[in-house]
């Protein structure tokens, strides 16, 4: 094979000094220029969330009784009013609110991804060490929960429970720490056979320590992937359900509520109200996507 | 393959069974009774009702005769709201029109999306390549809800081409199946194209083009079957998610599915319709994860059973 210089280059480098394999996916996923385009946008939609208060020239509470009844024709985006993206349909200021239901979807997706990979990681690393029967009901399990429709059931307990945040948070999580957890199987019944948790289980260490010193900090890796790829899945879910009116309620809002208000009142020519949120949004998603699978093809070289 | 099938009906049958337990012990633990309401019911009117529909049986008792007559005479119950109709005519009325969409969606999704993967896959770093990839990509962030309202912005206010809503005729199934088949269209063109790569540097189709037959041939024959099997198990979830989505196509378009049956009762807490929903959309899902099992067992010969 003729190497390329840039391989060279690599090869050369290596023969001088060891490089950690964590030092190797950076490499990789800094040259990645799709990966690295999502960081930057994912930067941008996160400062926004953070610090978009601050350029706001409303709150996200306030009316303003100026528009109030004439937000088609003054209600638009404009820099002398200081709505920089419009109001909605009562006169609240978008910008305002737009920052808010960034920020309430961006700790949806990070708390639901965290409950997942929590969940799902012990669940499958439990099921893949003991193996044997324990392991086979256990995945038996997921394969019953996976027939689930969980957004239904999600649905149901929202509405049978009170649509608190707390559930909705939980319930996002909850829905998708099966596949987690298969991976995670899947990949603890090929490390559970290598001479250092052999080593760990013939000085005695019990195996709960096995799991959570030996094993798991050997998967951060792929927890790490797919944690991201899970983050965004979590906004979809949960700007679902705020589409449909049954998640975030008022005065608290997210992208996804935000969308569904902008799209009930396209027919009076308000696009801003979707065209916004929706905006913020695709951004969101299309920075997550991207590091996710920059991340996957960084850590996880053979899954190409 | 008889065998194979029994065996995975085995799982399917107690996995619907569980469901249907789960499902009622949420809406037994639910706080407040199917009769509750904003006037207080005389506690003599609200034991008769309760003996009226079985409230005041046992719980056993209860989800006994809930699953034998779902299993029975596929018998949801009557609706707590609507009192003279039962949650089978609610559901028998949306049904119809979820499948048209939802077949014709996923028929869209399917075709499309593959036609797209296998012809940038073979036409590789190519415009067309660049063009398929970027089309999936982009369509990744367009969920339903999010084509929903642009679609109706753009085919129905600005250009008037479309109705914006309703389930009349032919005209009316185009928007909520380009909304419902989008993001899915895309992941499939996405899997298709990796898999297609790599299927087509493998040693049967450098044997099967070097015994000269017709790089059609190659492709159709040889190549499609074995790139088909990892959009097969993405089948089974896009399908779920395909269901799933139609309670916004219903929503947004006023097509009159289940998905609309499902979010009315949803706002009327009308338990026994949600609960029927719910089922039946596990149980379509059961049903096709069988499908797609078996559908996998058939193309790839290293699964035997």
């Amino acid at each position: 094979m003729v190497m390329t210089s840039e391989q060279r280059v690599e090869a050369s480098e290596l023969a001088g000094k060891g490089r950690s394999p964590w030092a190797d996916a950076r490499r990789r996923f800094f040259r990645n220029k799709a990966a690295l385009m999502g960081l930057v946008i994912l930067g941008f939609v996160v400062a926004f969330a953070l610090f978009g208060n601050s350029l706001a020239q409303w709150s996200n509470e306030e009316l303003d009784y100026n528009v109030m009844g004439q937000i088609v024709e003054l209600g638009g985006p404009s820099f002398e009013s200081g709505h920089y993206f419009g109001t909605d349909d009562l006169g609240r200021d978008l910008f305002a609110r737009t920052v808010q239901g960034t920020q309430i979807s961006l700790a949806v997706g990070l708390v639901g991804a965290l409950i997942a990979c929590v969940v799902g990681t012990l669940y499958g690393a439990v099921a893949g060490y003991f193996g044997g029967r324990t392991d086979s009901i256990m995945m038996r399990l997921v394969d019953i929960f996976m027939a689930v429709p969980y957004m239904f059931v999600l649905i149901l307990l929202l509405v049978m429970y009170g649509r608190s945040i707390t559930i909705l948070f939980a319930g996002v999580g909850l829905i998708s720490w099966m596949e987690m957890a298969r991976i995670v199987r899947g990949q603890t019944l090929t490390i559970k056979g290598r001479e250092f948790v052999e080593a760990a289980r013939a000085t005695g260490v019990s195996a709960p320590v096995i799991i959570l010193r030996h094993i798991v900090p050997n998967l951060l890796g792929v927890i790490a992937v797919y944690a991201t790829l899970l983050v965004p899945l979590m906004i979809l879910t949960e700007s679902f359900i705020s589409f449909l009116g049954l998640g975030i309620q008022e005065p608290l809002t997210s992208l996804g509520a935000l969308i569904s208000e902008g799209a009930g009142t396209i027919a009076y020519g308000t696009t801003w109200q979707l065209g916004f949120p929706l905006l913020f949004f695709c951004l969101t998603l299309f920075g997550l996507f991207f590091i996710g699978d920059g991340l996957r093809d960084a850590l996880d070289p053979k899954d190409r | 393959m008889l065998s194979y099938i029994l065996k995975r009906l085995a799982i399917a049958i107690p996995t619907l069974l569980v469901l249907i337990v789960i499902s009622f012990l949420l809406m037994h633990s639910a706080p407040g009774g199917p009769f509750t309401s904003e006037r207080e019911l005389p506690p003599q009117v609200l034991a008769n009702l309760n003996a009226k529909y079985g409230l005041d049986d046992p719980l056993w008792k209860q989800i006994g005769s809930y699953v034998w007559g779902i299993v029975s005479d596929f018998d949801f119950g009557p609706s707590f709201v609507y009192k003279d109709r039962s949650v089978n005519e609610i559901i028998a009325q949306g049904f119809p029109i979820t499948l048209t969409y939802g077949l014709l969606s996923f028929a869209v999704a399917v075709i499309v999306g593959v036609g797209l993967g296998v012809a940038a896959a073979v036409r590789h770093n190519s415009l067309l390549d660049y063009v398929a990839v970027g089309v999936s990509i982009g369509a990744q962030v367009l969920p339903n809800f999010v084509m929903a309202p642009i679609l109706v912005l753009v085919f129905t206010l600005w250009l008037g081409w479309l109705p914006g809503g309703g389930w009349q005729g032919p005209e009316y199934w185009i928007m909520p199946v380009i909304a419902l088949s989008t993001s899915f269209m895309a992941s499939i063109a996405r899997i298709t194209r990796s898999s297609m790569l790599e299927v087509l540097t493998s040693n049967h189709i450098r044997t099967a083009r070097a015994k000269g037959l017709p790089e059609r041939r190659v492709i159709l024959r040889h190549a499609l079957k074995p790139a088909m099997l990892p959009v097969i198990s993405y089948l089974g979830p896009a399908f779920v998610a395909m269901i799933t989505g139609s309670v916004v196509v219903d929503i947004y378009f006023s097509t009159g599915g289940i998905g609309k049956a499902f979010v009315d009762s949803a706002l009327n807490r009308d338990y026994a319709v949600m609960m029927g929903v719910t089922i039946l959309v596990g149980a379509l899902t059961i049903f096709f994860n069988l499908v797609v099992d078996i559908l996998y067992g058939w193309i790839d010969p290293k699964i035997r059973y």
